[in-house]
């Protein structure tokens, strides 16, 4: 690890003036900068010790959401009664991930912010534009099972690992931002993360000393509630394909089919066409290959990958027969 | 402030850069606490930190002023082993050994997480009781690898003591 100054963030302004130098980053639970800083992928100069801001609450919105803490723990964030009762997606997308003692000092900002798990982003011996701008890309032509099918670019075709946000994309949560000059400002999680295009080291739209305060979730709505994650094996492992979905009948016609996926793109993978595309319709297998269709319709795979496009189909088929109970 | 490990105030390392993993084996001599792969990929260096069990390794020292840490040593000592520590002995809960002080401080904080409610990964419910099976306990403790694979064991010695806890407590 190289050497580094850490400074603790005396108020947000403080948190934010400090951050707005290139080579300085905020620290929340550390279970992944801490390991990008053991393998010196993440080189800053000074480290900011948010934990001492008072993020760490989560308070009922006026008109019936919930605003999560930058530095509510995931664990508080699963078990709290109101998550588990109204946004049981939300609960059962945390508890899929990672590990119990992982998730325990895991925080909401963090999570939102944690890097790729690409091979070549953690190996500085490798090249990779994430990394190190203009030194190449390791993944396209190498080793790329967990890598994006959607949204790729010549650059990059590294995935977004986390599954929380994949559900916030599909509820439409909103990230809360505070800049370093006393601003903030409201981001959709939807377009939160970037896609990678010629500028691959940016992973979302946050800028130099912007940090999150917190994440609102829109008042709770019907329907059923269903993530479906795949991965290698139950524990410690990210997602290969992921689908977050809420889904909600009149009868036999669909009449909310909000949905977002994980494990495909450089951001949780949000479609609107797809949504539009299902409401009003009697479900059916037919449908819901029509809605795989739409969303794998510029789908490329690198080799290794290339499984990830059938299995998105499936998984999709499958959660959507799952939500309006149509057997497969 | 300090940091108080297992009732004893200590004070924090200069450097930043060590790990609280790091600083309870080398800086303060608690060897019990063990270092599997320093990346949060097998929970061998499971404490509990303010009743929550985390990965040490991958937690800077310098962030827990004022935070109260149990390890190993403070959950019990040869001449006074917690209930569960004689639970993994009479099951024959380990082999090596190795990954056990993270086994025990891993599961010592799940009886507490099955106490309050919390649901896992394996609950049908997320709002309804939960049992305690077998099948909660090995999702619940997925975060402890043993390369010996003694597993079917550790889960046996974890079952009689947190049933047993549960018990006492109806
Ligand atoms: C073995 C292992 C398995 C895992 N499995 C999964 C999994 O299956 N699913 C999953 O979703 N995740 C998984 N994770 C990732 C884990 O969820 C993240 O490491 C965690 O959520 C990061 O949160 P943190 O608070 O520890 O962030 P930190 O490590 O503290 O920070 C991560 C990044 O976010 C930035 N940051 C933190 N807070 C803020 C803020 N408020 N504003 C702006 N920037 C901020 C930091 O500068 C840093 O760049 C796994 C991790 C490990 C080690
Ligand atoms: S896919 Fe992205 S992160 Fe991975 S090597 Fe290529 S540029 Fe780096
Ligand atoms: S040593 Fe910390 S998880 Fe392996
Ligand atoms: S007993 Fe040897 S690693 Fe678990």
């Amino acid at each position: 690890m190289k050497p580094f100054d850490l400074q603790r963030a005396d108020g947000l302004a403080h948190a934010g003036q400090l951050c707005a130098d290139k080579h300085t980053a905020p620290i929340a639970g550390g279970t992944n900068f801490v390991d990008l800083l053991k393998l010196e992928v993440e080189t800053p100069s000074t480290v900011v010790n948010i934990n001492p801001l008072p993020l760490g609450g989560i308070e009922e919105t006026a008109d019936g959401g919930l605003s999560i803490g930058a530095l509510v723990s995931n664990t508080a964030t699963a078990v709290d009664m109101r998550v588990r009762e109204n946004w049981p997606v939300l609960a059962r997308a945390i508890l899929a991930g990672a590990t119990q003692q992982l998730r325990n000092k895991a925080t909401t900002g963090g999570n939102l912010c944690q890097r790729t798990r690409c091979y070549y982003f953690t190996n500085i011996d490798q090249p990779c534009n994430k990394r190190e701008p203009g030194s190449g890309c390791g993944a396209i032509k190498g080793v790329a099972r967990l890598h994006a099918v959607l949204g790729t670019s010549d650059h990059c075709i590294a995935t977004y690992p986390g599954d929380m946000a994949v559900v916030l994309a599909a509820l439409d949560a909103q990230v809360e931002i505070a800049g370093p000059k006393d601003s903030t400002r409201t981001v959709p999680v939807r377009d939160f993360h970037r896609l990678p295009g010629d500028q691959p080291w940016k992973d979302n739209v946050l800028e130099d000393g912007e940090i999150i305060t917190a994440v609102t979730l829109p008042a709770p709505v019907a329907g059923r509630q269903v993530y479906r994650k795949v991965r290698e094996r139950s524990s410690y492992a990210f997602a290969l394909v992921s689908v977050a979905a809420v889904i909600d009948m009149d009868g036999d016609s669909i009449t909310r089919a909000d949905l977002a996926f994980g494990g495909l793109a450089h951001k949780p993978w949000h479609d609107p066409r797809i949504a539009d595309l299902l409401v009003g319709q009697s479900p059916s297998e037919a449908l819901f290959d029509k809605a795989a269709d739409l969303l794998l319709e510029e789908a490329q795979g690198y080799g290794e990958n290339d499984f990830k496009i059938p299995l998105a189909r499936r998984t999709l088929k499958a959660v959507l027969a799952e939500a309006t109970g149509v057997k497969p | 402030m300090p940091i108080t490990i297992n009732d004893q105030s200590h004070e924090l390392p200069d450097d930043p850069r060590v790990s609280l993993l790091d600083f309870l084996g080398t800086h303060i001599g608690l060897t019990g606490t063990k270092k599997g792969c320093d990346h949060g990929q097998c929970g061998a260096c499971t404490v509990i930190v303010n009743g929550m069990r985390i990965n040490s390794c991958l937690s800077l020292a310098a962030l827990h002023d004022g935070d109260h840490v149990t390890t190993i040593e403070g959950i019990g000592t040869p001449t006074d082993p917690s209930a569960l520590q004689l639970s993994f002995v009479e099951h024959d809960g380990f082999q090596c050994g190795y990954c056990t002080p993270g086994q025990i401080c891993s599961a010592t904080a799940m009886a507490d997480e099955f106490a309050n409610g919390w649901p896992s990964d394996a609950s049908d419910s997320l709002t309804g009781d939960i049992a305690i099976t077998p099948e909660e306990v090995r999702e619940r403790m997925s975060g402890n690898l043993c390369r010996c694979g003694a597993y079917a064991n550790i889960i046996d010695a974890i079952m009689d003591t947190v049933t047993a806890e549960k018990e006492a407590q109806s």
